[in-house]
């Protein structure tokens, strides 16, 4: 029996099993992957998911199943001592190696600039002042977060501070976060929105909600011992029915409002201490 | 490196009575002086921080100068005891420099300051397989924790410290993983040498380490800490006494760290035997030599972030406090300035054992040599770039993040190629399915999924979703104990027949190995689902529908629990018990460390070497026209 020819069937193998996956990354575990799509950022992040599970497939294929094709093909027979070819490189496929990983890595980066940009920050944290800002009205937001909840203030509504997220779907949100003693991260799950919460630092985050729902909210970044209970449901409602609730919400805390500072992008808390 | 002479090893001591040999330089006085040194630092403390000099301590009665200064006493006194200052003050007061302290003197000698290097590794390979299965019980009771969406086994602050103690272990104990044991055994007879540079400093690096690993453990007697492994400001300014162990833990750490990597860049660059080459170095020896360039840079910028800290809870600083005119945002930088190249210390040597015995069980030689080796320096280059990558929502720089994004992305292709080098070793190769060979490919396969599933957490819109939850926790997990863990089992399980002269039951390694493999997938696999489900690291509380999934990884961490268990008893059953002698050359390696006798003598070589050609000189010159041999077997 002569040696087949690895290098073409194992060519064939690959291809075969790529053609087999792709759809399946595309159409069944693509649309698992994402937050969802309960907002443009939400679905945006799905979709990048997606296509980098696309871009990854050929790749995980190609070394799992060199391995495996390795393992029962270029074996050591048993009680053997073969050697094999005494070959210690081959600068043909190491060059379309280096040219292939490099294009695609290029396209990698390229792409998701142009998606982390054009999407205004895909719904992630960009600082006080992020590069790519949604153009039109936004309803200024700002959660601030402490140990162990975060609250919301609608600047436009009075300063009124809530203990619970509403929010106006279709509508352009900016999220100001920050912190009033340690570090917190504000997740809104199904709204693809993930912002640090430092103290004194306003952090800009930006998401348009498409459609009515309840989200979660967490604290995504390790802030004391009850941080996994910073836990609460926000919800997304009708135009109308977010006037109704922020013009209700404006009598319920009222009182609890003319205690609170003034409104600011940051607040100067004191110092954090032991046992606070 | 001949200044000094090398006298001929003198006669072994005539046997003292044991009382007479306790007394004197060793564990023993070290422990006792550790605890005088730990109270007398305790004391000076308590006069410099008295009750309410410092403002947080109005709130409490805790008085962190007084336990800094106590561990930093308890360190000194510990390292007198061992026998570290003789030297120094020896040559203050005029004496002859020598070379050795403690050398083949008998089992005692692994109990103490030694400087051969062969003592030092197998210290290093004891030492840290102790502090590894102290993390691994943590890493058990968080699991244990977690069968649960509410905090049932242990308190919310307790399951903090647990989960802290875990990864602070792992991450601080295992950055030597490799070139503890390894490293300091077999780099200086791969490059044909008869020590290291700095035989004393390398001891140095060992028992600051064990000293380190005991302070990290006796947080729980101060409260524990809850910032996780990360430490991040200003929670860390918030936390009780438990934090400075983890201070000066990491601060030792960071010491012993470059301290081990300056004097293997030191040993690499100096003291080759005539012939070994650059171009003809071992490639785990290059690994090693990268890493040590990672762990010098790196782990100082480490120790001054924790001196910060230490400052800022200590004397009212305020560094990282924003109330005090600080940043938060300064720790995380100077923090993953030191933990991005950090995460690649732990990578990096495992590249460097899984390629070297690639070739041995392939019987090929290493394929792609040169580009293993631009592989390594280049993530030791591009691992400097991508820190803030880890800060991507932070709001930090946020104009930079496709930079950052771009940086991270690019160490993939470096990292392409050790894999490159990988397949192309195996290619048409006479694989032999030995233990060591089976980790090797199985790092292959965890390293492909880690790093794969880091390409989707550099990407900014992703990272959003991903970051910070169980996704990054299964992804570093796939590359730190799928790469590092993986590789350092098959270093164990090629290397260590040659430095005890015994062979392990071959049959218990396969039961560990299939049992740890299958086991590992099965813990961290759904760990990425939980984490697309919206679950975050470090918590005790979490949604009630990730109940299922969080029970099945549990059940799979307990199983990989026992196939490490199995593994402990092979070792104790293998190396104490059955005692059965290794072959000289099992493996039929033709590295150099195989060609010396077992045990290896304490100068390594009657006659240093002279190299003709690199350690991979396997393979038949053509290649195989004729087909597959014969089924009977050659």
């Amino acid at each position: 029996m002569s040696e087949p020819n690895h290098a073409r069937r194992f060519t064939l193998l690959w291809l075969l099993a790529t053609v087999i996956a792709l759809p399946i990354v595309i159409w069944v575990i693509g649309p698992l992957i994402g937050p969802g799509n309960g907002s443009d950022q939400a679905s945006g992040q799905g979709t990048d998911a997606t296509v980098l599970a696309v871009i990854a497939t050929p790749v995980i294929l190609l070394v799992m199943l060199y391995l495996l094709y390795s393992v029962i093909f270029f074996r050591q027979p048993s009680g053997g001592a073969l050697e094999g070819p005494a070959v210690r490189g081959d600068s043909k496929v190491q060059t379309t190696w280096i040219v292939i990983t490099s294009v695609l890595v290029l396209i990698v980066a390229v792409y998701g600039t142009v998606r982390l940009e054009s999407a205004n920050g895909a719904g992630s944290g960009s600082g006080a002042t992020p590069l790519s800002v949604p153009s039109g009205p936004k309803l200024p937001v700002q959660v601030i977060a402490q140990q162990w909840y975060f609250t919301y203030r609608f600047p436009t509504y009075g300063g009124v501070e809530t203990p619970h997220l509403v929010l106006p779907v279709n509508t352009q949100i900016e999220l100001n976060v920050t912190s009033l003693d340690v570090i917190h991260s504000f997740w809104a799950y199904q709204l693809g929105v993930k912002a640090d919460a430092n103290p004194q630092v306003n952090n800009v985050a930006f998401v348009k909600p498409t459609k009515v729902m309840r989200f979660e909210v967490r604290c995504s970044e390790l802030c004391g011992i009850w941080h996994g209970s910073m836990f609460d449901y926000g919800h997304v409602v009708s135009v109308p029915a977010f006037k109704q609730w922020i013009a209700r919400a404006q009598v319920t805390y009222a009182a609890a409002k003319a205690a609170l500072p003034p409104y600011s992008k940051t607040y100067a808390p004191e110092p954090t201490r032991r046992g606070g | 490196m001949s200044t000094t002479t090398e006298s001929a090893p003198t006669p072994q001591p005539t046997r003292r009575p044991l009382w007479r040999r306790l007394l004197g330089f060793n564990l023993l006085t070290a422990v006792l002086l550790g605890v005088a040194g730990y109270y007398v630092g305790w004391y000076i403390g308590r006069q410099i921080g008295f009750e309410g000099s410092f403002h947080y301590q109005k709130k409490s009665d805790e008085n962190d100068v007084a336990l800094l200064l106590a561990y930093f006493g308890g360190v000194v006194g510990f390292l007198i005891g061992l026998g570290f200052a003789n030297y120094p003050i020896s040559r203050l007061l005029g004496r002859p420099p020598s070379l050795r302290e403690k050398e083949g003197e008998g089992v005692g000698r692994y109990f103490g300051l030694c400087t051969d290097h062969k003592v030092v590794g197998m210290q290093y390979l004891v030492g840290i397989g102790v502090f590894f299965f102290v993390g691994g019980v943590n890493a058990m009771l968080i699991r244990t924790e977690l069968l649960h969406d509410t905090p049932t086994v242990v308190g919310p602050g307790q399951y903090l410290s647990i989960v802290g103690i875990h990864g602070t272990m792992m991450m601080g104990m295992m950055t030597s993983g490799i070139l503890g044991p390894f490293g300091n055994y077999f780099v200086p007879i791969m490059i044909g040498a008869r020590r290291m540079a700095f035989p004393r400093i390398e001891a140095l690096t060992f028992w600051l380490l064990m000293a380190a690993g005991f302070i990290l453990a006796s947080t729980i007697f101060f409260g524990g800490f809850p910032t996780g492994w990360t430490g991040y400001q200003p929670l860390n300014d918030q936390a009780v006494l438990g934090m400075d162990s983890y201070i000066m833990f990491f601060a030792l750490v960071g010491t012993s760290m470059a301290l081990l990597g300056l004097n293997m860049i030191a040993t690499i660059m100096t003291m080759r035997a005539p012939g070994m080459t650059w171009s003809r170095l071992p490639i785990f020896v290059w690994s090693v030599y990268a890493t040590s360039v990672l762990m010098v840079l790196a782990a100082p910028m480490l120790v001054a972030t924790l001196l910060m800290s230490a400052l800022d809870r200590t004397i009212d600083t305020s560094f990282f406090i924003t109330g005090g005119g600080g940043s938060s945002y300064l720790y995380q930088n100077l923090f993953w300035f030191f933990g991005h190249p950090e995460v690649y210390v732990l990578a990096l040597p495992g590249f460097g054992v899984v390629l070297e015995l690639l070739p041995v069980f392939a019987r090929k030689p290493l394929w792609g040599y040169r580009l293993a080796v631009a592989g390594m320096l280049g993530v030791t280059l591009m691992s400097f770039f991508v820190w803030q990558h880890h800060l991507f929502v932070s709001g930090i720089n946020a104009d930079l993040r496709p930079f950052y994004m771009l940086s991270t992305e690019i160490i993939s292709i470096p990292t392409g190629f050790i894999f490159l080098c990988f397949m192309g070793t195996l290619w048409k190769s006479r694989i032999t399915l030995s233990v060591p060979m089976l980790f090797c490919l199985a790092w292959a396969f965890n390293f492909l999924i880690g790093g794969t599933s880091g390409v989707v957490l550099s990407d900014v819109p992703t990272d959003t979703q991903l970051h910070g939850s169980f996704f990054v926790m299964a992804h570093f997990h796939y590359t730190i104990m799928g790469g590092l863990i993986f590789s350092f089992f098959a270093a164990i399980y090629y290397w260590v027949p040659k430095m005890t002269g015994l062979r392990f039951n071959e049959r218990l390694a396969k039961w560990h190995f299939w049992i740890m493999f299958i086991a590992f997938n099965s813990t961290f696999m759904p760990l990425f689902a939980l984490g697309i489900k919206g679950m975050p690291r470090r918590v005790t509380t979490y949604a009630e529908n990730l109940v299922g999934l969080n029970t099945w990884v549990s059940i799979s961490a307990f199983v990989l629990g026992f196939s490490m268990l199995i593994f402990i008893v092979n070792a104790v059953y293998s190396m104490i018990f059955a005692r059965i002698p290794a072959e000289s050359n099992p493996w039929r390696s033709k590295s150099i460390e195989w060609q010396l006798p077992t045990p290896v003598p304490v100068h390594n070589f009657d006659q240093i070497p002279v190299f003709d050609s690199d350690p991979y000189d396997y393979g038949t010159p053509q290649p195989i026209a004729t087909g597959r041999p014969a089924s009977a077997g050659a």
